[in-house]
């Protein structure tokens, strides 16, 4: 079933100004529930703009966002409750931390949402430990953690609201090769362990396809593709004039390919690379030891 | 959304007031704005207001901007306009009760509405025309002379310099974290005066964080880059008077001895 859903959804920024612009147009889209989406597209392809009307925090221009079938719009007064379901963590998330330690600023959204001081302590612990924080650190101010540490403060803190759907914008940005991995594995713990439907903003395809299972491909404000990934990827020379590029994975094995050996022709991150090598190399090995012989 | 908000309202463009030395503009405009106010007669004054509309036609600006920047005072000026009527000397022409209306309180609320928006109108000139930096440039040029009694003018400018430079980068911090905010449920919208002010702790906490962090790396980027100060700092742009600068200034000076002398042998509009 879908749970999130989107029927002709434009928005224009400055409408009846002379610096009118449409961000997003005539989108449709239907993402199911337990799905796990990445989102991509060039800087300015309108996807910030897209998922910002996905949780109600921009009101679109025209067209609808159905959540479990029903327009969020239909009440705006209760337009907090969905932002409460579709959980949404921005770009540079820590830049919004403000309480005075940790476990308080985890608990503001649960808080917000009215449950009790027991109730909301119980989610952010849980959150905390979702996104690997140390017990130590709960008590800390959060402005004395370390980058990579309060990027996951701020994650928890959307977390810990138990949202239905998770929509994070470029989670890995500015994080070294390490926290970036170590990000992104949680993510997929998350979606793992809960259930949860993820959408994922990233620019960069090797972390979408290390983990999604539905690639969206914005350009110029349309929905310019939406299908499982390994399809998506298929057609990279579709993705190119778009400003965007396939893993360099995805490449050198389709290079492999056209040279003649014998590997599929969609491959989406290392590990699938690596299973597909192995058993070729295994193979040459046994024959040169039999041209030996 | 804040930023509709227009700020320093710059109007690029290559009018020749675009072309006009900020510092000339900047001179001009206070001039124009005395005489406006030194206008005895109606001749005079609608002179002057000619010459301030030939600076609005000349600068090529959209006549809907000016309109949209004198909306916020439009209540200033009628209430100013309205408050003089009752304040005329002289016979009454018109009573009712305790309010006596004169001549000359018709004609003095008729300048004070006219010469308010004028004033506007003129100020509308020198901000839609001059980019901040140019406008911060002249400020520095002109106030030099006070550095000989150790006012830190140099010092002044940077930091005008740097809050007009920050103004829109602050605004769009503003917008990210209360989406943010937003986004974890915080209420913004409704709740009295305590729960208004109490909700945008999650907003200005974050900001001033992130003012101070900014601060701290232009900082450092600056005293990277060897900035010390004024001294012996030489700019990139130098301002220079061109040959529209020089006519704007003879027409002026010419306009001025003919204002003084109307104003004199005219009659003027407010009989004593």
């Amino acid at each position: 079933m879908a749970i999130l859903e989107t029927k002709n959804l434009t928005y224009t920024y400055g409408v009846g100004t002379p610096f009118e612009k449409t961000a997003v147009e005539n989108v449709n889209l239907s993402v199911e529930k337990g799905a796990f989406v990445g989102v991509i597209g060039h800087t300015g392809s309108g996807k910030s703009t897209l998922i910002q009307m996905l949780n109600g925090l921009i009101r679109p221009t025209s067209g609808q966002v159905l959540l479990n079938g029903e327009d969020i719009w239909a009440k705006p007064k209760e337009i907090r409750r969905v932002r409460f379901q579709v959980g949404m963590v921005f770009q540079y998330p820590e830049y919004q931390l403000f309480e005075e330690t940790v476990i308080k600023d985890i608990m503001f959204g649960p808080k917000n949402m009215g449950l009790s001081d027991e109730e909301a302590l119980k989610r952010a612990k849980e959150a905390a430990h979702f996104t690997d924080l140390k017990p130590e650190l709960l008590e800390k101010s959060p402005f004395e953690l370390s980058g990579g540490e309060k990027r996951r403060a701020a994650i928890a803190g959307v977390i810990a609201m138990d949202p239905e759907v998770l929509i994070l914008d470029e989670p890995a940005a500015g994080l070294d090769p390490k926290g970036r991995d170590v990000i992104l594995a949680q993510i997929s713990e998350y979606h793992r362990q809960r259930g949860n439907t993820i959408l994922l903003v990233s620019h960069s395809m090797e972390d979408i396809g290390r983990v999604a299972d539905r690639v969206l491909v914005m350009n110029n404000a349309h929905a310019e593709m939406y299908d499982e990934t390994r399809a998506v990827f298929s057609r990279g020379e579709l993705l190119e004039p778009m400003g965007l590029r396939l893993p360099q994975i995805t490449s050198i094995m389709r290079r492999l390919r056209k040279m003649g050996l014998p590997v599929s022709e969609t491959v989406l991150n290392v590990d699938e690379a690596v299973m597909e090598l192995l058993p070729l190399l295994k193979k040459r090995k046994e024959e040169d030891k039999n041209h030996a012989i | 959304m804040l930023s509709d908000v227009t700020m320093g309202q710059f109007f690029p463009g290559k009018s020749v007031m675009h072309r006009l030395d900020p510092r000339i503009k900047m001179c001009l405009t206070v001039y124009f704005i005395v005489l406006i106010f030194c206008s005895k007669n109606f001749v005079t004054l609608g002179a002057t207001i000619l010459m301030s509309l030939l600076g609005v036609v000349l600068s090529k600006v959209p006549l809907k901007l000016y309109l949209k920047s004198m909306k916020p005072i439009l209540f200033i000026v009628v209430f100013t306009g309205v408050l003089n009527l009752f304040y005329g000397t002289g016979d009454p022409i018109f009573t009712l009760g305790f309010i006596h209306i004169t001549r000359n309180g018709i004609v003095n609320s008729i300048m004070i509405a006219v010469r308010i928006v004028v004033l506007i109108l003129i100020s509308s000139i020198l901000t839609f025309t001059t980019s901040p930096t140019q406008l911060t440039d002249a400020i520095e040029r002109l106030l030099k002379p006070l550095a000989l009694l150790h006012v830190p003018v140099h010092e002044f400018a940077m930091m005008m310099t740097i809050a007009l430079r920050f103004v829109p980068t602050l605004l769009e911090e503003t917008e990210k974290i209360m989406a943010a905010q937003k986004a974890r449920g915080a209420d913004m919208e409704s709740g009295g005066l305590m729960q208004r002010i109490k909700a945008l702790i999650p907003v200005l906490i974050p900001l001033f964080v992130s003012a101070f962090r900014r601060a701290f790396d232009l900082a450092t980027a600056m005293e990277s880059r060897c900035y010390h100060g004024g001294e012996g700092r030489t700019k990139m742009k130098v301002l220079h008077l061109s040959k529209v600068d020089y006519i704007t200034l003879i027409v002026c000076v010419l306009y001025l001895a003919a204002f003084i002398t109307a104003n004199i042998l005219l009659p003027a509009a407010i009989v004593r």
